[in-house]
């Protein structure tokens, strides 16, 4: 087997830092694991003793309310003790560097980092660096990858659907910029969803997306048709520079998530969508809140999906 | 020592049980032998309650060691545990360890107002200050030996002994 650095000697998982090149037994070891933590979130008592007297570490490079809070309720319901850093606004805009605040850290006596970070292969750089007993999460990194996101979405799949054998994805909107997109189309690969499709204006798709295993459509009409699963994508206008697109409204005209649009697509077809949403950009209020969206079971899935990764890293040492 | 037949056992294990238990007694197995003897268990004494599962794998005391279990199954308690009677029931009593683990779990769940411990089998061997009140048979094997349940495509349950794991 080629050289992993998210696997141990013996092929456990020690970091977890993106879906590509990850064995499609781990992939599902972990939504497995997940499923068991589901119910935890319905007890007098939420939480499990698994990670009593460790310290996880939430370092944000990069600011995300929603990913910190979900990754801090997952910690907190491990038993762990969680520290939170948003790291931007403290030691590295003094001057330090990434090496330097990861190893205080580590002298702090952390045992598990999760990351975020602007620059595309920040967690790859801690985890070479961290002692052999600290796991490393990568909470999204540049426009690189954000595993966790594309685990809780395959476990949003598979409550609904069930099979991943027998469906069609379409993953649609600003993929070039998306993080999220890459970790979901290399899951769904994986997982052997036999048709997955990105749907998107050529100037927001990657040049060479198509080496991804997934089939490339510009127009909603023909992208949508016949579709088990519609992935909707932030429109990164923080990550826009220069003139992709002529505006906002323009996009929500020809690619927005609109009733009419997804009639295409299945009867029973599922709405995704990683959050935090623009409404009438990329998808219309009434798709968002209607009896096909899962926007919101999306993230409450998030969380038993981010206590498995973390008591399988944690149990791998 | 030829281990005795488990359907023996449970007959045994429910006779002892039915003078001890009222309809509103919530049984609840421990994965996954365990669980197989509770659904028997609930039909031939009759309880009107649903029965309950647990998977101790969140609660072990040798996850820092062995990391987690990779295949747990969700834990079930589809009824309220504050003050309610209990029995628990595992397939074989040794360390006392699995049941400490599933007492802290039943717990996170509310206080029952009882818990009982019923086990097909006791091995001997505790660590730990554990007892059963009902028990099918005591049995003694090699330290480096266990005993597992096992149910063939009939239904019908029956007891092996294998190498431990650990052993060798």
């Amino acid at each position: 087997m080629a050289y992993n650095p998210q696997l141990n000697a013996n092929g456990e998982l020690q970091h977890l830092l993106t879906i590509e090149g990850l064995p499609r037994e781990i992939i599902v070891s972990i939504l497995d694991t997940a499923h068991s933590f589901l119910s935890v979130a319905e007890r007098e008592v939420k939480k499990v003793p698994l990670l009593r007297g460790k310290s996880v570490f939430n370092l944000f490079f990069e600011s995300s309310t929603r990913t910190r809070t979900t990754f801090e309720i997952a910690a907190k319901r491990l038993s762990a003790d969680v520290i939170n850093l948003n790291v931007g606004t403290s030691s590295q805009s003094k001057g330090e560097t990434l090496l330097d605040t990861v190893a205080n850290l580590s002298a702090m006596h952390a045992d598990m980092f999760v990351v975020r970070h602007a620059q595309s292969g920040a967690a790859h750089l801690i985890a070479r660096h961290v002692a052999p007993y600290i796991h490393v999460i990568n909470a999204g990194d540049g426009r690189h990858a954000h595993p966790t996101q594309g685990l809780l979405d395959m476990f949003t799949i598979r409550h609904y659907k069930k099979e991943f054998s027998n469906l069609r994805v379409a993953v649609v909107g600003d993929v070039l910029h998306s993080r999220v997109a890459r970790s979901q189309i290399h899951a769904l690969t994986t997982l052997g969803v036999p048709e997955v499709r990105v749907i998107g204006p050529r100037t927001l798709l990657p040049t060479n997306v198509s080496e991804l295993g997934v089939q490339v459509y510009h127009d909603m009409a023909q992208g949508l048709k016949d579709v088990d699963v519609v992935i909707m994508l932030r429109l990164q206008n923080e990550r826009m520079n220069g003139a992709l697109l002529p505006s906002a409204q323009e996009f929500f005209k020809y690619y927005g998530l609109t009733p009419e649009k997804l009639a295409l697509a299945k009867p029973g077809a599922i709405v995704m969508h990683p959050g935090p949403m623009n409404r009438g950009v990329e998808i219309d209020s009434s798709v968002a809140d209607g009896r096909q969206s899962v926007i919101l079971p999306q993230v409450t899935f998030g969380i038993a999906v981010r206590m498995a990764v973390m008591s399988i890293l944690a149990g791998n040492t | 020592m030829p281990l005795p037949d488990a359907e023996v056992l449970l007959a045994a294990l429910t006779e002892q049980m039915r003078p001890a238990v009222s309809s509103d007694t919530l049984l609840v197995g421990i994965h996954t032998g365990g669980v197989w003897l509770a659904q028997r268990l609930h039909e031939s004494l009759g309880l009107s309650q649903p029965l309950g599962t647990i998977d101790v794998s969140f609660y072990r005391d040798d996850y820092s060691s062995r990391g987690l279990h990779p295949r747990v199954k969700p834990s079930e308690i589809p009824f309220e545990i504050a003050d309610a009677d209990v029995v628990l029931v595992d397939d074989v009593l040794f360390t006392g360890r699995t049941i400490r683990a599933a007492l802290n779990e039943l717990f996170d769940y509310g206080r029952p107002r009882r818990v009982r411990l019923a086990a097909l089998v006791d091995r001997g061997g505790r660590e730990l200050p554990m007892a059963a009140q009902f028990v099918g048979a005591e049995v003694s094997v090699r330290e480096d030996e266990q005993i597992e349940l096992r149910k063939a495509a009939d239904g019908r349950l029956n007891l092996v002994v294998t190498p431990s794991p650990g052993a060798g």
